[in-house]
């Protein structure tokens, strides 16, 4: 299956990335390729198989909610590119 | 022998007998990746001063009487995706290398419980996205037996790094073969243990359906050890079964009467290295004088792994790698007008190639009118691959195949065409598509003197059966003994 250049575009931007117009074309005859090579699974038939999301027999796994020890304010922003006042700060969101 | 060569359990008798000191061990370990790291290039961290702190408290717990864990001193490394507190975990990728993790993974946790020595964090693949470690954001990994190939990947600083001595065993992540066919393509043994079998908290998610931590070791003994470690349930981990984890050294047995190894038709294929046929087929008829009796079995659906993988791995990346955003923590972009500008900067900058091409993939499949011909279909596929193995499974108790089509290639030779890249996980992906565990273990050299590795692999928890296996059959051969010259 081919894949525009305009739909590299569309994706880019749902996945928040930005592409040079050199990445643009490389990724549109590189995700087309992929693309014809997954349409083999076309080929199968699938009518009434359930699908599978996970190998094992677990779901809803819950524990008691019971308060314990988590990370410090502190901690918790000694990693942020930019921080003031214990908080994470960020371009203006509204004018 | 240097020290800096032996095996955990060998190094554990030394210990235990006052023949050596944790001290030595690690200084041997440090003096090595010194004396050949500039040309391996196995590691992104080594984590010297606290190897040696590590190292003497190991020592003070044996001269308190403690000998019981047999890692208790040995320094192992622990590859770049796996959380360390305190210690930079960088996945390789420019997009977290200033990131320290405020705490530790769980199997960190449980090696450092266990008194293991943590001498460093080796290279990778970009979040694991890859089967050579060529895609690694800082630089390229090289192959101990030849300096200008491969080691294999995702986890190829790990298993460079125990081939080339500059430490004694590591941690790896295996998504596709990212243990596995890097252990293959350095000689030495790395298991990817039953999805849900080893904890995951704490290791930076990229399929988090398919992704499961294990050793990389010298030999069979040694993952063994490793395992009895870091295996077991962990509240932490939702997806962590809560199941019995039998001691894995009792399963290691020099005989294999009564066992049933199942050979797939489907993986003997045309375009094989003819050095990896020939290597793998003599291992079937040393497992078959081993007592085991062979039987062919089929796994029809093999051929759509590789696509059905392709789908769902990418698909739960494009979720996972979302959370980069340049706000909490890792590379932040300058000159944003605004936080979209922000988001779409930081990680245009901040990711490699292969990482934006599995995020567009995956974001593609995952779109409005694709997901039912992408996703659903995908996940019809992985139940098919599943029941392959289920049927399998009913007539042998343990699956003999090759790791990898070929041995490692040269570096360079297939970066340009990322589909050809996909294809050499063709032997290793079914394997976490199915969840089940699989071991590669070295079985000869191809003609260019390059390590070949033999998979075994076994039903959901029955790690015990594919150990058995790898543990006979290394009994039986010299092959684990083999070290490349550098």
């Amino acid at each position: 299956m081919n894949i525009t250049k305009q739909e590299v575009e569309h994706v880019a931007r749902l996945a928040r990335l930005e592409l040079s117009e050199q990445e643009k074309d490389r990724l549109t005859e590189q995700l087309s390729g992929i693309l014809t090579y997954v349409e083999k699974l076309n080929e199968l038939t699938t009518t009434g198989v359930e699908p599978t999301a996970h190998v094992l027999d677990i779901s809803n796994v819950m524990r008691d909610d019971l308060p314990h020890e988590s990370l410090s304010q502190e901690q918790a922003l000694a990693n942020a590119p930019d921080k003031t006042a214990g908080h994470f700060r960020v371009p203006l969101i509204i004018e | 022998m240097e020290l800096f060569e032996r095996t955990i359990h060998d190094l554990h008798d030394m210990l235990t007998k006052g023949e050596t000191t944790s001290e030595a061990i690690t200084e041997s370990v440090l003096a090595r990746i010194a004396a050949v790291d500039d040309k391996v290039k196995a590691y992104i961290t080594v984590t010297a001063d606290a190897a040696r702190q590590q190292a003497k408290d190991a020592d003070k717990r044996r001269k308190a009487g403690d000998h019981a864990s047999p890692l208790l001193g040995i320094p192992l490394a622990i590859k770049d995706n796996m959380c360390t507190e305190g210690i930079a975990t960088t996945c390789a990728s420019k997009i977290l290398k200033n990131f320290i993790p405020p705490y530790d993974a769980t199997v960190v946790s449980r090696l450092k419980q266990a008194g293991a020595v943590i001498c460093g964090k080796p290279n990778m693949d970009e979040f694991a996205m890859g089967s050579s470690t060529e895609n690694s954001g800082f630089f390229a990994t090289k192959n101990p037996w030849d300096l200008s190939r491969i080691p294999g990947g995702s986890s190829g600083g790990s298993a460079a790094a125990v081939a080339a001595g500059e430490c004694i065993g590591s941690l790896g992540s295996d998504t596709g073969g990212s243990i596995r066919q890097p252990a293959a393509c350095c000689g030495v043994v790395g298991l990817k243990p039953t999805y849900g079998r080893v904890s995951r908290f704490g290791l930076v998610a990229f399929a988090s359906s398919l992704d499961q931590i294990g050793p990389i070791t010298k030999d069979v003994t040694d993952t063994a050890l490793i395992m009895n470690a870091i295996a077991g349930h962990d509240p932490r981990d939702s997806t962590s079964a809560n199941i019995f984890m039998p001691d894995l050294t009792k399963a290691l047995k020099k005989d294999l009467q009564g066992m049933k190894i199942g050979l797939p038709k489907e993986y003997f294929i045309e375009g094989m290295d003819p050095g990896v046929d020939k290597a793998v087929k003599a291992a079937m008829q040393t497992l078959k004088g081993l007592g085991a009796t062979l039987v062919e079995v089929s796994l029809p659906h093999t051929d759509y792994a590789v696509a059905t993988y392709y789908i769902l791995a990418t698909s739960e990346a494009s979720s996972n790698l979302a959370r980069y955003d340049g706000i909490k923590y890792g590379f932040r972009a300058e000159g944003a007008k605004d936080l979209l500008d922000l988001y779409m900067k930081s990680r245009s900058q901040g990711f490699g190639p292969e990482v934006k091409r599995r995020i567009m993939l995956g974001t593609y499949a995952l779109s409005a009118g694709y997901y039912d011909a992408y996703y659903k279909k995908g996940q019809q596929a992985r139940t098919l691959i599943k029941k392959d193995f289920e049927e399998a499974f009913k007539v042998c108790d343990v699956i003999a195949t090759p790791t990898a089509p070929t041995a490692a290639f040269k570096i360079g030779e297939k970066s340009s065409d990322p589909l050809q890249m996909y294809l050499s996980d063709i032997f290793t992906i079914s394997v976490n598509l199915a969840g089940i565990p699989g071991i590669s273990i070295p079985c000869g050299f191809t003609g260019e003197n390059l390590p070949v590795g033999l998979q075994l692999l076994g039903n959901h928890f029955d790690e015990e059966a594919i150990l058995r296996a790898a543990f006979a059959y290394e009994q039986a051969t010299e092959w684990h003994t083999k070290r490349p010259k550098l």
